[in-house]
């Protein structure tokens, strides 16, 4: 079967959840725990006579995104309205950008499917305000009624809309992260907090029409509707049937998209200016903003295998979520820097992720003691998985306690040299071996050292001493 | 005369003189009321008795019309929609006048959403014209109008989309001005074409419109469209008279389609003026023939999105039993919005469609920008520009309302001063047999201070605002 170029632009729905105050009033954006209905005002009610104060921190914000998606910022810009009927939209319209939005023409790098690094384009990144959110009780197909949370409405949203650059499900999830990681690098963002990243995704094979794939929460959901979403339109393809253009829902639980409405009955959301809220000129906050900017992802990356002359897959890994690069350099100012990173990335990394676990859930104290021990030669590298094994799993108090209470300490020299001794005395037939002409049965020798040390030795160093006594003798 | 009144409740009784007015308001046949808020403004009438305080307004009620909001006080511009909607806040300029002492003693009909010049959209019925019942108000500030020219509230609030207290200060013969744009905060202001809309006072002398300016005035950081600007007396400049003032007369304020007696009166109140020590010159606002136009295309497209979250899903009218929320919304918008909202709203959402947007919305912001610079051009050689408030006295009740373009057209003279931002006040010149005639004084952006100068110098040297109607 010959397999077309899929083609998918993406836009996403970002809340500026940083910040303390809605978009247009002054309600605490904090309403994730909050009871419905409570994080609300007549301003993000929509109550008739109220009106909306911009929230000028919210551009701020958003100007900082433009810049770390190397966009041109606007010199001027101003809000639409976008006027559409929906339960959740108590005005009716929800305040949007549509000519001169905040930021345009930018683009970003990731790792394409062919292993090199790409650039995707941005189309442009537009600001907006959060609809509430409808809670059926149950499923939606069988609630008798719907009903409406309002503590939403006015999220300050970012929408960052791509080009049809990404040509896989992979791809379109290595975007989603790298954006997430820019946005959280730029204390912009919390994506731990339910609903704070919604994706639409426009998807098409070489030649046929698109559907777009509206309000996808997760990027596993992303992946999981995209590849739905190609193997549907091949198989039209294939029936020699045409894509129709439309929107489509994904179905999380079924992990399939359904037609929700398609081209004809398309909205036409009448967009005019925002006469309520004056133009900004925000070409005089560029500056500031700009000098303001934090180092970001890629520059941190090539910052840290140039200062700590780390490998660059490991410096990858550890930029990649700002809290793990901040807690490796936090290491590595007290304990030997390339042999964190390696421990950091490929050794931490994992164990976290094995437990659904934050680098907050470890105290950099405690890596940097475990570092220390380990190129002190105090300990040995399974020692060293052991504590930060016992560590996550609250089984022992710190590296050092836990190298006492479990006798992890490396056995002292001298105890090994006897060990050495012993094992070669007690395997005569090994010797014997070994001088026949076979390398391997040292490691026998080698393995009985390690026994009588209960693995405390480090068995390069063993493997020497073992070497060096058969010759001897 | 608020002044005096002032004076005269701090010795006297605020609550005598709030009763007095209630008993004519409960007597009336104006329907210039929709509520009245008796049990709370005759508390705040006893509690001023008992212990009097201080401000401008310090225990004068005051009349507010249906679309600006008052705390615990319901609010419904005169709409099915709305009825029942008590708002939580309240407006600015509510604010501000308990602040100096004001009691909102009710509030005013007007058109339905101040769609209309005639205060016959309302849901409540029409508002009749003191100076003859048969006719209207003018509108949409209708009720606000009415109840002062009649004598039952010594001063009202309204507000003016394209002429709406100035054409009803017109047909009622008190004085109305609407503010530059942004100088009055809109917060609580129930909007229908919010970049054209100001709050403005409705009194029976140009010093009581001063004194309400005075306290309506200046910024709001709720409204992002009020001014940054230092306050200003309005009421200290008022008596340095017209002399050496330049006045223009804009050509294509006169001519066909104003009446006669409303020509006649307003070159008589030009000459007064120029009695005064004013001169005058004709100018040109040669882009007023496209004003009317351009400025139902804005208003009717901002009306379609302000109008829009009126679904009745959180305030206001409920019909049926609950549907869909598509059907639900249909059904009670459907009953909830009289005809010429509707009309309006259909017009404003044709306007704003994919395909139209250009040839309609655009063009008509393109007008727009003309005829502020026409504006603009003219007063580089004049102070302020003088014309009529309305080509035409006060239409009977129903003559006109099933003829929307006749309507429409009345509005001539007081739409372009929307569309330009410029303040305007309308001030009584003089009478068309029973009915009153309104001179319009428009001003250079912020600069009410002359407009109300000039208005002030004229109305001390005529006594037409001193006619009273006969009613009951």
């Amino acid at each position: 079967m010959e397999t077309e170029e899929v083609i998918i632009g993406l836009e996403i729905h970002v809340q500026l959840n940083r910040l303390q105050s809605k978009m247009f009033c002054g309600c605490s954006t904090a309403y994730h725990d909050s009871e419905p209905n409570t994080h609300t005002c007549p301003v993000c009610l929509g109550l008739p006579g109220s009106l909306p104060v911009l929230n000028r921190k919210a551009v701020e914000y958003g100007i900082k995104v433009g810049l770390a998606l190397n966009c041109r910022i606007e010199e001027e810009t101003l809000f639409y309205r976008k006027n559409y009927y929906y339960p959740d939209l108590p005005k009716g319209f929800q305040i949007s950008q549509y000519d001169f939005p905040l930021a345009t023409k930018g683009h970003i790098m990731i790792l394409g499917d062919d292993g090199l690094e790409r650039n995707i384009r941005i189309n442009r990144a537009h600001m907006e305000e959060d609809p509430g959110r409808l809670v059926h009780a149950g499923t939606i197909d069988k609630a008798k009624y719907t009903m409406v949370d309002y503590n939403r409405c006015g999220m300050p949203l970012l929408e960052v809309v791509t080009e049809p650059d990404l040509h896989s499900p992979k791809e379109a999830r290595a975007f989603l992260d790298k954006l997430k990681s820019i946005l959280e690098y730029l204390e912009v963002f919390d994506g731990s907090l339910e609903g704070s990243m919604r994706v639409d995704a426009n998807i098409s094979l070489r030649g046929g029409d698109r559907t777009e794939v509206k309000n996808i929460s997760g990027f596993k959901g992303v992946e999981k509707a995209l590849s739905y979403e190609i193997t549907r339109q091949r198989n039209i393809r294939r029936r020699n049937m045409t894509v129709v253009q439309e929107t489509r829902h994904f179905d999380e639980i079924r992990n399939i998209t359904v037609s929700i409405r398609s081209k004809v009955g398309a909205h036409d959301y009448r967009y005019f200016p925002e006469c309520d809220l004056a133009p900004i000129r925000i070409a005089a906050w560029v500056p500031a903003i700009k000098d303001a900017l934090p180092e970001l992802p890629d520059a941190k990356r090539e910052r840290f295998v140039r200062q700590y002359l780390m490998k660059d897959d490991h410096a990858k890994s550890l930029t990649s979520d700002i809290k793990v690069a901040n807690f490796y350099e936090a290491v590595a100012a007290c304990a030997e820097p390339r042999l964190a990173a390696v421990w950091i990335a490929d050794v931490l990394k994992g164990e976290l992720n094995y437990r659904n676990l934050g680098i907050d859930a470890f105290k950099v104290d405690d890596m940097a003691q475990i570092i220390n021990l380990l190129s002190s030669a105090a300990i040995t590298e399974d020692g060293a998985v052991e504590i930060i094994r016992a560590i996550l799993d609250k089984k022992g108090g710190s590296p050092q306690e836990i190298v006492k209470a479990r006798g992890l300490g490396r056995a002292e020299e001298d105890v090994v040299q006897k060990a050495v001794l012993e094992a070669v005395a007690e395997n005569a037939s090994a010797v014997a071996d070994y001088r026949a002409g076979s390398e391997r049965a040292l490691n026998f020798i080698v393995g009985a050292v390690m026994k009588k040390t209960r693995g405390k030795a480090d068995p390069g160093e063993v493997h020497r001493l073992v070497k060096a006594e058969v010759e001897r003798i | 005369m608020l002044a005096q009144l002032r004076n005269r409740l701090e010795s006297g009784s605020a609550e005598e003189y709030l009763s007095i007015l209630f008993e004519k308001a409960e007597r009336s046949r104006l329907n210039g009321f929709t509520t009245l808020a008796k049990e709370s403004a005759l508390e705040s009438a006893r509690e001023f008795d008992r212990k009097p305080w201080g401000g401008l307004m310090a225990g004068v009620p005051i009349a507010i019309k249906e679309c600006i909001s008052t705390s615990g006080i319901e609010t419904n511009c005169s709409s099915r929609i709305l009825q029942g909607y008590v708002p939580p806040f309240d407006a600015h300029v509510i604010e501000r006048l308990k602040a100096e002492g004001a009691i909102v003693m009710g509030k005013t009909n007007m058109d339905e959403f101040a769609m209309g010049s005639s205060t016959e959209t309302s849901c409540f019925g029409p508002t009749h014209n003191p100076w003859d019942l048969d006719c209207v108000p003018g509108g949409s500030s209708g009720g606000s109008a009415a109840v002062v020219a009649g004598g039952e509230a010594p001063a009202a609030l309204g507000s003016d989309t394209g002429g709406s207290v100035r054409c009803p200060a017109s047909f009622c013969g008190i004085v109305g001005l609407k503010p530059t744009y942004g100088l009055v905060s809109r917060f609580g202001l129930i909007a229908y074409a919010n970049s054209l809309e100001q709050i403005g006072p409705l009194t029976q002398s140009v010093e009581d419109t001063a004194l309400l300016m005075e306290i309506i005035a200046g910024h709001d950081w709720r409204d992002s469209t009020s001014a940054e600007m230092d306050r200003w007396s309005y009421l200290a400049d008022l008596d340095k008279g017209v002399s050496g003032l330049k006045i223009g007369i804009p050509k294509e304020y006169f001519g066909e389609g104003v009446n006669k007696d409303v020509e006649r009166a307003v070159w008589e109140a030009i000459s007064t003026l120029e009695g005064l020590g004013a001169s005058w010159q004709e100018v040109s606002l040669p882009h007023t023939r496209y004003a009317l136009a351009a400025y139902y295309v804005i208003a009717m497209s901002e009306a379609s999105s302000n109008l829009a979250r009126f679904d009745g899903l959180r305030y206001g009218l409920r019909v049926g039993e609950d549907k869909d929320w598509h059907t639900t919304f249909s059904e009670i918008r459907a009953q909830g919005f009289g005809p010429e909202v509707k009309r309006r709203i259909l017009l404003g959402t044709y306007a704003l469609s994919a395909g139209y947007y250009g040839r309609y919305y655009l063009k008509a912001l393109k007008v727009r920008t003309l005829i502020k610079e026409d504006f603009l051009h003219a007063f580089k050689d004049v102070d302020i520009v003088a014309g009529p408030t309305m080509p035409i006295p006060a239409f009977r009740i129903g003559e006109r309302i099933n003829d929307p373009l006749s309507l429409y057209l009345a509005d001539v003279f007081t739409v372009p001063i929307n569309l330009a931002g410029v303040p305007a006040i309308s001030v009584p010149c003089g009478f068309a047999g029973r009915l009153p005639i309104g001179l319009q004084l428009i001003g250079r952006h912020f600069d009410e201070a002359t407009v109300l100068r000039a208005a002030h110098a004229f109305e001390t040297a005529t006594s037409f605002h001193d006619a009273r109607p006969e009613v009951v």
